[in-house]
């Protein structure tokens, strides 16, 4: 190891990777220790890179400023009903494009896959306007609902079904095994890790949007936490930073334990899109 | 046949939930952009057709103009440097070194890809400050004066920029990994003995046999870019002026603040449009610069 370090190539290309995980951990890094300052010192500077003194205060005045509880329980809500969702119809829908024959299938597989192409704020007027009109403005249901049927879930899961092998359905098949059943007791506890890759993708993306609970959530008592949290740094001053980061943090929680624990479903599902 | 009429029941059984979802949420959206950007409809009133008024105005609207600008330079910018420090990093982790290292930095260059864009945006809002943020702080240790990163035109750029490379080049980076891992290790060898190494192997090896994936990465990196809102949204309003005020930022704003949903549609369309434009401009280019093994 110290013999390869004097090689000068192996030497730059250990301290470019090192500056580079540097340059993307210290800015959480930072938000972490300044969040356990006293608010009062959250802007004096040298900034404190290691919590000697830890002081939580921030974090009991987080949950005063705002009402972290409640924001924690709307996202989650809007995040675990839109990611159950997509997991099951994603599954159902995949698997039929998958392995059943019916007139139009590839007619409607195309159209499900030209959608994906559409970017959300094309279509967000529209959407709004459903919303209205269905009478589900403010209400979380307004990012639920339409949130659940996913092109990409769709195209995903088919993937995964075709990947699995045939014979097993014609066996289920000759055995006198129904569609149904072939589906339920073979297939889908097969495609379980197919959707978790459903789940945890969509788990990411819909605890951290931004964009549409600003437009549809107008009462505070339905933001979502990302929404709360901007606002509160609207709302207070540079006085109290440690306190807006002590909830940057609390936000940031279940990302990392996806990223701990469903790294490997995320990549996995990112780089399918990729290869589409 | 009773198991074809099970079978056909359980098909459209299945399909429902996502067809009619696609079809409520996505198909009639779209439509409904289509008919709505030849209206003007601020919802109080009823909508009136105004035929291509809202396109015509659009080409001479001072804002969405500029926004337009802005966008452009912000994913020229944004995506090549994405890409090229996305690649830089991915043949660096991909030489020789321990596996537990190569596990740590992968996973550290992934990692801001699961945070939230306004989480981030928040934090680094705070980074960049004029007076007390940390950036300036260490830029005084070696002599340099404090930069208004938020309040200055030019600089309130570089920092949406930067704020949002930050936070996407592990995307990049993650294709790059895989379309490297891929390359088999007899076309180092052979190529080592005609001599390429460091640059040269770079560039006459490993980029032509990356390139589909450089492709891939690159239509996706420049599909998200056109479509930023988060982060100068958070960080700067589209402020300081309209400097970094971009399309979606003015779909946004035409849409929800000033009530002019016509508008906004067209908006949405033109950018639509030029997301299918540059994707198949790059499928054509691609055809002379990519290398299919």
């Amino acid at each position: 190891m110290i013999r390869r370090l004097k090689n000068p190539t192996t030497l730059a290309t250990y301290a470019v990777l090192l500056v580079a995980a540097a340059l993307t951990l210290g800015p959480v890094w930072w938000t972490f220790t300044t969040s356990l300052r006293p608010a009062a010192e959250s802007f004096s500077l040298p900034p404190s890179f290691f919590p000697l003194d830890p002081d939580f205060s921030s974090y009991a005045a987080v949950f005063e400023q705002i009402r972290v509880p409640l924001l924690v329980l709307n996202s989650g809500l809007v995040t675990l009903l839109i990611a159950g969702g997509q997991m099951i119809t994603a599954a159902m829908a995949g698997y039929v494009f998958a392995r059943m024959e019916f007139r139009g299938k590839n007619a409607l597989f195309a159209i499900v896959l030209s959608t994906m192409m559409v970017p959300a704020q094309v279509t967000i007027v529209p959407v709004f306007m459903l919303i209205r009109g269905m009478g589900l403005s403010d209400t979380l249901l307004a990012l639920i609902i339409p949130a659940i049927p996913t092109a990409f879930g769709t195209f995903l899961m088919r993937q995964y079904f075709l990947g699995l092998p045939l014979e097993l359905g014609e066996a289920a098949a000759i055995d006198g095994a129904s569609p149904w059943r072939t589906f339920f007791s073979i297939y889908a506890p097969l495609a379980l890790p197919g959707m978790a890759i459903v789940g945890v993708l969509a788990f990411n993306f819909h605890w951290n949007e931004f964009f549409r609970p600003l437009i549809f959530m107008i009462s505070e008592e339905n933001y979502t936490l990302p929404l709360g949290l901007v606002t509160l740094q609207g709302n207070l001053g540079t006085g109290s930073i440690s306190i807006v980061l002590a909830g940057v943090i609390l936000s940031m929680i279940p990302a990392v334990v996806v990223f701990l624990f469903g790294q490997r479903y995320l990549r996995e599902g990112l780089t399918a899109g990729a290869s589409k | 046949m009773r198991t074809d009429r099970r079978s056909r029941l359980m098909t459209w059984l299945f399909l429902a939930p996502t067809m009619i979802g696609v079809g409520i949420f996505v198909v009639v959206p779209i439509v409904g952009s289509l008919l709505l950007a030849f209206f003007r409809w601020d919802i109080i009133t009823s909508p009136r057709f105004v035929g291509l008024a809202n396109f015509t105005e659009l080409a001479t609207d001072r804002t969405v103009g500029i926004s337009f600008l802005n966008t452009a330079v912000f994913v020229a910018v944004a995506v090549l440097a994405q890409l090229c420090i996305a690649m830089l990093l991915a043949v660096l982790v991909q030489s020789k070194m321990p596996s537990w290292m190569r596990v740590f930095f992968r996973s550290t260059f992934f990692f801001p890809l699961v945070l939230s864009a306004a989480s981030v945006s928040i934090l680094m809002k705070y980074l960049f400050n004029e007076s007390y943020g940390v950036i300036n702080w260490a830029l005084s240790l070696v002599g340099i004066p404090a930069v208004p990163w938020l309040t200055s035109p030019q600089w309130a750029m570089v920092v949406v920029i930067a704020v949002y490379v930050w936070q996407n080049f592990g995307f990049s980076f993650l294709l790059f990994v895989g379309g490297l891992s891929a390359i088999p290790g007899d076309v180092y060898e052979a190529g080592a003995i005609d001599g390429a190494t460091g640059w040269r192997r770079f560039r006459h090896l490993t980029l032509p046999l990356v390139s589909p994936t450089v492709l891939v990465a690159s239509v996706m990196a420049i599909i998200t870019a056109l479509q930023v809102f988060d982060q100068p949204y958070v960080l700067t309003r589209g402020g300081p002026g309209d400097s970094t005020r971009t399309v979606v930022m003015v779909i946004y704003e035409s849409a929800f603040r000033q009530l002019e949903f016509g508008r906004a549609s067209a908006i949405g369309l033109v950018l639509m449009l030029l997301i299918m434009l540059v994707t198949a401009a790059q499928f054509r280019l691609a055809r002379r610069f990519v290398f299919y093994q």
